[in-house]
């Protein structure tokens, strides 16, 4: 690393995309607009399973400024594919995952009350509105299947489809396990559920999608996470379109969190329908469509068995978990709830034994898939549960009991029961640090303070691991991913010295335009301003794979961190020729191409300009030019972790839970800019607070989304939170050249389960031992009620 | 259909629109003010909030005839040329944004908080957010962001 660079590697640097989002002029698929264009609105199922009897568009058709209206029919008609799963897993059996059909205008069935049926594209949104309100669909309804518990007995969803269930999958031991629950001297049991969330980034979904008929060739304009995936997916599975001839772009987007990864019916019935109309073709999702048709997260029910030996040990864990995976299996609805929740059950604990076994059930509900940490917080949360519910047994300390199991930091590489091997961590620096940061000795008398005023104060440990940037490539193959894992980096330097950085990556928030600028800047050793960071378009960037998982830093940033590595050995052979050396005298420091021992030197832009000014130039050995493109597919996962600390305050007449404190401490490896960290950290915590206090997708028994708008489902507000503590340890990942893991979600993963130990620890002095995500006022209310009842008996 | 004529952004604009015309469609289609963004249709994100006659309002409940005759400010039009509001200013310093869609509404309503509110806590100020939603920042920055920006506009 160079030195001396207040904008390198390390440094809190002040954001280079902030100007145009705090001045208004962003650019957000929403604020493009095209000449001729037509707006699409779609009419969607209002009941939750049925069979189609009939769809009569005609009075809709008729209406003035109506273009077309179409429907599952003339989708089918004209060949038109269904969207994809990209990940399936092996049965317990060895048979495959259920992969029903799932075509994006339903045609004989709808599945989920906001499962689209038709589609109208008329000149004005308002006309396509109304029109829409004139399509007279009759149904034949079927039973709704809404709870997961008895989804397997419920009415049959999908032709052939037994029992409801998409996949049964198992990892780990089973008798390994069974043996270590036989030697037991402590068994603890629950059953945990992880409630049904929507994921909600604040610009819904939208589209503008382009045909021209000259070229034969398409634009699409979309709010999408990953741009090549989608046009993989569009172009070759959907619309049969030759990749060469879709160009996505994926502008400015407004937040993700997993919910924008896929492809949806409506940005392929868009540009399909842009091609019949010749016309461009708009589309925005207002929120109640948002709440009703993007994928949701979450939705679990967990049975859960841990087996502690005489010295409260972990020896054991068996998890059997249902999983919500909806009406039809989204993109990376499979692989959620298994490799990466499965996978993810040793948490930091040495567990010489585990066993999961995990059924994918559907439901009449919206598809669910990955959300903020996508299976990750779904493990954290059972595990983080069951080492208080544990400590609580056995009457030892959480904290302690936590350090005891702790993977000891001598141990790595270590070797988990369920798959992974962790590169390295230390688990009890970043503990003993969130525990000072909180106070945590000094808790009794706070909590004694509180009970003066009347409140119960609790506090809740989570000590969590993840992994992110999914990898290698071979290993993602081999457990059943349709899709690569790599990322993808050009670096083009410009005669005068410029960089521009092309990154398969997407940013949506996160930050990419300065924290890849600053690792390029660092290496280069030249200002932050001479570098550009270019994504989102597939005429312009590599083939990546986009945004998620926590992955962009780690594989991204280590992508470009090789094309940069590359510029700079070619730089020395221009050198090395320039200054009549050997390569092999050619140091690179502080933006200087120097001969070893000498005086003798040439600036980064001098070698910039002597690549496409080859005058004096090596071309016996090399091309002209100065840009490189890296792949890089990493050795292994990443795997950050730390943890997080709630205290909370509950007011016994109200219900209501009150955050008091937070403090935290992550090792996600080294950090670029921790100003951008620090944000990404607060911004998990709000969602997992926002999962464990507030947020819930709630389906009445015939399958009607209750909670479809910002009235019913309680996003988290700056009143829930208190000033936020955050701190880091580091260990470097071993495998990636930034020695970077990954923070994107790691609050998200930790936040559920330390909040919901400090509510129970709140109220344990009444007795209570449990608590639902999440802790409303009303549940919370009634659990106080209830425990004084019972102790008043 | 009606004229509608209102002052934005210090010019005077006068369009026909459709009477069922909501003020922030007025500005995003029909004067191509996109900065004001649209996050949801109940009037809970406070993605739109604009100011009109110096007051912060939700500009997806105000249809834009009622907006005849106003003096309406978006985002679009604080900043004085380069130099940055200091509002805005503050939520660049101190990372107030991420993915940048709630910040437009979120830095109109906390201009108008500062500014109608003396000595604010930092309980007054979430309090005084409530009406806007985030997804990314957890608030923490956007809360340091409007404690800055209130310093330096004398509140």
């Amino acid at each position: 690393m160079s030195e001396g660079i207040a904008e390198g590697i390390g440094a809190s640097v002040r954001r280079k995309e902030d100007r145009k989002f705090i001045t208004g002029r962003g650019r957000y698929t929403d604020d493009i607009n095209r000449a001729g264009q037509l707006h699409a609105f779609f009419v969607r199922s209002d009941v939750a399973h049925a069979k189609i009897k009939s769809v009569d568009i005609k009075k809709a058709a008729a209406m003035d400024g109506v273009a077309a209206v179409y429907t599952g029919r003339d989708i089918a008609d004209d060949g038109v594919g269904g969207l994809i799963c990209g990940w399936v897993v092996p049965n317990r059996d060895g048979s495959a995952t259920h992969e029903p059909p799932h075509p994006i205008l339903a045609k004989d069935k709808v599945r989920y009350v906001g499962d689209h049926v038709a589609m109208v594209v008329a000149d004005s949104l308002a006309t396509a509105q109304a029109a829409a309100e004139l399509v007279n669909v009759t149904y034949e309804e079927l039973p709704a299947v809404v709870d997961l518990a008895s989804a397997a007995t419920a009415a049959e969803i999908h032709d052939g489809m037994a029992n409801n269930t998409y996949f049964d999958w198992e990892l780990g031991d089973e008798a390994a396990t069974a043996d270590a629950f036989s030697k037991a001297k402590h068994v603890v049991s629950a059953t945990l559920r992880n409630n049904r969330l929507i994921p909600n980034a604040m610009e819904p979904r939208a589209a503008v999608a382009e045909y021209d008929h000259i070229a034969d060739s398409y634009v699409l304009h979309s709010t999408t996470q990953n741009p090549h995936l989608l046009r993989l997916v569009i172009c070759a599975f959907v619309l049969n379109i030759p990749e060469s001839k879709m160009q996505i772009v994926a502008p400015d987007v407004g937040g993700g969190f997993g919910s924008k990864i896929y492809l949806y019916a409506e940005e392929a019935c868009c540009t399909w329908a842009s091609k019949k109309l010749r016309r461009p073709i708009k589309w925005t999702a207002d929120r109640t469509q948002a709440f009703l048709s993007d994928a949701h997260g979450r939705d679990h029910i967990n049975n859960v068995q841990m087996a502690l030996d005489d010295n409260n040990k972990i020896i054991g864990l068996r998890v059997d978990t249902l999983a919500n995976l909806g009406s039809y299996l989204s993109a990376f609805a499979v692989v959620t709830p298994t490799y990466l929740h499965g996978t993810l059950l040793s948490g930091c604990y040495a567990i010489p034994a585990i066993y999961t076994n995990v059924k994918g059930m559907a439901t009449t509900t919206a598809p669910v898939d990955a959300y903020r940490g996508a299976g990750r917080p779904e493990a954290t949360y059972l595990l983080e549960r069951m080492m208080n519910i544990a400590a609580a047994e056995i009457g030892m300390d959480p904290a302690e009991f936590r350090r005891i199991n702790f993977i000891p930091k001598d141990a790595f590489p270590y070797q988990t029961a369920v798959a992974l091997q962790y590169d390295i961590g230390d688990y009890e620096a970043p503990l003993d640090r969130a525990l000072e940061m909180i106070d945590y000795k000094g808790f009794e008398t706070r909590r004694a303070e509180a009970a003066k005023r009347g409140k119960y104060r609790g506090i809740g440990l989570s000590s969590y691991i993840e992994a992110c940037g999914i990898a290698p490539s071979a290993v993602v193959g081999a457990l059943g991913g349709r899709v690569g894992l790599y990322e993808s980096a050009v670096v083009r330097v410009d005669p005068t010295g410029t960089v521009s950085v092309f990154t398969g990556t997407h940013s949506h928030g996160q930050g990419h335009d300065t924290t890849f600028a600053q690792i390029v800047a660092d290496k280069l050793g030249i200002p932050l301003a001479n570098v550009e960071i270019v994504h989102g378009d597939t005429n312009r960037i590599p083939f990546g794979m986009g945004t998620y998982g926590s992955r962009s830093l780690a594989v991204g940033g280590t992508a470009i961190s090789k094309a940069v590595d590359k510029v700079i050995e070619k730089g020395k052979i221009i050198a090395a020729h320039m200054l009549e050396a050997a390569d092999s005298d050619m140091e690179f420091k502080d933006g200087k191409f120097a001969v070893a021992g000498t005086d003798k030197e040439k600036s980064f832009g001098e070698i910039a300009l002597s690549a496409y000014v080859p005058h004096n130039f090596p071309h016996d050995r090399l091309e002209p030019g100065l840009e490189e493109t890296a792949f890089y597919d990493p050795l292994n996962f990443t795997y950050p972790s730390g943890t997080h600390i709630a205290e909370v305050e509950i007011d016994p007449a109200t219900g209501v839970v009150t955050l008091v404190d937070w403090a935290c401490c992550d090792d996600f490896g080294n950090l670029i800019n921790p100003m951008i960290v620090e944000g990404q950290v607060h911004g998990g915590i709000a969602q997992g607070v926002g999962q464990a206090l507030l947020e819930n997708a709630h389906y009445d028994e015939n399958g009607q989304l209750l909670t479809a708008s910002y009235m019913d489902y309680c996003m988290p507000r700056a009143d829930n939170f208190p000033s936020l503590q955050v701190d880091y340890t580091v260990t470097a990942c071993t495998h990636n050249d930034l020695g970077v893991k990954g923070c994107g979600e790691a609050g998200a993963i930790a936040s559920p389960p330390a909040l919901i130990n400090a509510v129970v620890d709140a109220l344990s002095p009444l007795g209570v031992t449990d608590m639902t995500m999440p802790a409303s006022p009303e549940k919370v209310w009634r659990a106080i009620q209830n425990a004084q009842t019972k102790a008043a008996e | 259909m009606p004229t509608v004529s209102m002052k934005v952004n210090g010019q005077s604009v006068s369009h026909d629109v459709a009477d069922n015309t909501l003020l922030v469609t007025f500005l995003r289609e029909t004067l191509g003010l996109t900065g004001t963004h649209i996050g949801c249709d109940t009037s809970q994100c406070g993605a739109c909030v604009i100011h009109v006659n110096g007051a912060s309002v939700k500009s997806c409940t105000m249809l834009a005839a009622q907006a005849n005759g106003a003096d309406v400010t978006t985002i679009e039009g604080i900043a004085n040329g380069d130099e940055l509001h200091p509002m805005q200013q503050a939520f660049h310093e101190n990372h107030g944004l991420q993915c940048g869609f709630c910040t437009p509404g979120m830095i109109m309503s906390a201009i108008e908080l500062v500014e109608t509110n003396k000595k604010l806590s930092e309980q007054d100020i979430r309090e005084g957010l409530e009406g806007n939603i985030c997804r990314c920042t957890g608030y923490h920055n956007i809360v340091k962001s409007v404690q800055d920006a209130a310093q330096k506009m004398g509140g």
